[in-house]
């Protein structure tokens, strides 16, 4: 056993780390967001919430976030989470080679580097030579350029390709605390595929489909990823919440109102993660 | 009526499995065929006559070669620093009742998921412009680690938790040094809570592309996620061959881990973590 002064010792180096590069920036952004800070302006002022009232009167950070709540919505909420539990109750109870495959696959998509995916999706989707359009082109259809015609689309299907894993892992492992009598009893009645999922899976999973869609949506809220992409265009089509501030506070380096937009993008966060823990306290 | 029911749901659990197996395949096919190929193209083509030369080119660049030392310095390091701290602190928490333990916990927890992605990069890089360390591998380091030190405190103290005292009170007994026990008998102990610790980390650094993109400069520290995207800037039909030999070698040690962990410890699932 060590005392607690040793233990307090143990333990500083961690809360030191912590404090200096996580917890005290958060605040300091918020000190920020009330300054007109900038690496071309000459000195640092006081301005108060003046660049909050920019923001919140700039019909492009409104843009950019219509744009991140679809995102969030079909993207994670619909299709990270339905093909997640899509997949687990695919498997829930089966095994071999194809569950072994398809689950593999997943997992890939999930594990592999963002910028090598964003790579390969690019190659994918090309208009002339990619694989999607060629598949497309057996069945007698024209292909189209899916970065530029459907751009918002393009960066929703493959978030769901890009995420669906953590949901189907999250999902497989809470179908495991249903007793299997339940799914017996359902077969022996014969209840259909949509009555199990209505009268056994929903109630059953509901703090953990709360968990993961507290979880998903907030990784996928501030994910940069659809920069890798599509650069946030054509246009500003794609430009949602997180590329909207890259290129305010990095490119254009008008950190006030990038500070700004980041204390909001924190306090959605932090919404979201309350709301997390509540769940898993739950649990 | 049941028969054909049962086959009717067989049949359409294959037809599912395969088709959401395609999904999950077809975009990843590229990957792994064009760098084999001696004309690479955005199409997916098998290689008519299988090469290396991709390969070679990516051993034979300079800077991509460069990309590798960086993500390895930047990512070890923190995993090291990472792992160390994390085992520290998580056997502090683990033994002594310390006043709001539990809170300590909960707050880490709280600002390592909230503080995160770009809104984590503005004021991040805003200290390091101050403290000198933009464009830095320690500032790199520091940064990583301050982000991921909370979970790898959550995980290892689960570790450590999980660890009988009667270990520690019987080499009290014996009368070894604080330090000797902790070198001694918890570090082995805790070792499968290091490794997890240490792969989860970093798999995670060496993957991460926004956090350099930010806070590096100059092109002689870039890691390979960001060197990758450099690359794919100036794409030129010559150069696809280079990115995508280069893409599946940034690749091999992500994948390579997820087999180990699989192998060795199953791929244990942890609810919230993974940013």
């Amino acid at each position: 056993m060590i005392s607690k002064k040793t233990a307090f010792f143990f333990l500083l180096p961690a809360l030191v780390l912590i404090f200096i590069f996580l917890i005290f920036p958060a605040f300091w952004t918020l000190y920020y967001s009330l300054t007109d800070y900038s690496l071309l302006g000459a000195s640092t002022e006081f301005i108060g919430v003046q660049n909050f009232i920019n923001l919140f009167t700039s019909a492009r950070f409104w843009n950019a976030t219509i744009l991140s709540f679809e995102f969030v919505f079909f993207s994670a909420i619909i299709g990270q989470a339905g093909v997640g539990l899509l997949l687990a109750m695919l498997f829930h109870r089966k095994s071999g080679w194809l569950k072994k495959l398809v689950r593999n696959l997943a997992v890939a998509s999930w594990l592999i580097p963002a910028v090598v995916v964003a790579y390969a999706w690019a190659a994918f989707l090309d208009k002339e030579y990619g694989l999607l359009n060629q598949i497309i082109g057996i069945f007698g259809f024209t292909g189209i350029d899916w970065l530029n015609e459907v751009p918002m689309g393009s960066i929703i299907i493959f978030n769901i390709w890009r995420g669906a894993a953590f949901s189907m892992l999250l999902f497989t492992s809470a179908l495991k605390t249903i007793p299997p009598s339940h799914f017996e009893t359902a077969d022996v009645v014969g209840a259909s595929l949509w009555d199990k999922i209505k009268d056994i899976v929903l109630p059953q999973l509901k703090t953990f489909i709360g968990s993961d869609l507290a979880l998903i949506t907030l990784w996928t809220f501030n994910l940069f990823t659809p920069f890798l992409l599509t650069g946030g265009g054509p246009g500003r089509q794609t430009e949602i919440l997180p590329i909207y501030t890259y290129f305010k506070a990095f490119k254009y380096m008008e950190f006030g109102l990038g500070a700004a937009i980041s204390a909001v993008i924190l306090f959605i966060n932090l919404t979201l993660a309350l709301v997390y823990l509540n769940y898993l306290k739950a649990e | 009526m049941r028969l054909v029911k049962k086959l009717l749901f067989r049949v359409l659990f294959y037809f599912a499995s395969v088709l959401l197996g395609l999904f999950f395949v077809l975009p990843l096919l590229w990957l792994f065929v064009t760098p084999f190929r001696s004309d690479p193209s955005l199409a997916v083509r098998l290689p008519a006559n299988p090469t290396l030369q991709n390969f070679i080119k990516v051993v034979n660049n300079a800077y991509a070669m460069r990309a590798f030392a960086n993500s390895a310095i930047q990512a070890l390091g923190s995993t090291f620093l990472v792992v160390m701290l994390a085992a520290l602190a998580a056997y502090a928490l683990s033994r002594v009742d310390l006043p709001g333990k539990g809170i300590i916990v909960y707050i880490l927890i709280l600002f390592s998921s909230v503080v995160t992605g770009i809104a984590a990069m503005v004021p991040l890089f805003f200290l390091l412009l101050q403290l000198g360390l933009i464009d830095t591998h320690l500032g790199i380091v520091l940064a990583f680690s301050g982000g991921f030190l909370p979970t790898g405190i959550f995980l290892m103290k689960d570790f450590v938790d999980s660890v009988s005292l009667t270990y520690e009170e019987s080499a009290v007994v014996s009368g070894a040094s604080k330090v000797q026990i902790f070198k001694d008998i918890i570090l082995p102990l805790i070792g499968p809570g290091m490794v997890v610790v240490a792969v989860f980390t970093f798999a995670q650094i060496w993957s991460n592309f926004l956090l350099p993109f930010i806070l590096l400069r100059s092109n002689s520290k870039m890691p390979v996620s960001v060197a990758i995207y450099t690359f794919t800037n100036e794409i030129g039909m010559p150069k696809i061959g280079l990115i995508s030999a280069y893409s599946l070698l940034y690749v091999v040690p992500i994948i390579s881990l997820y087999i180990f962990t699989n192998r060795r410890y199953g791929f244990k699932f942890y609810g919230g973590i993974k940013g």
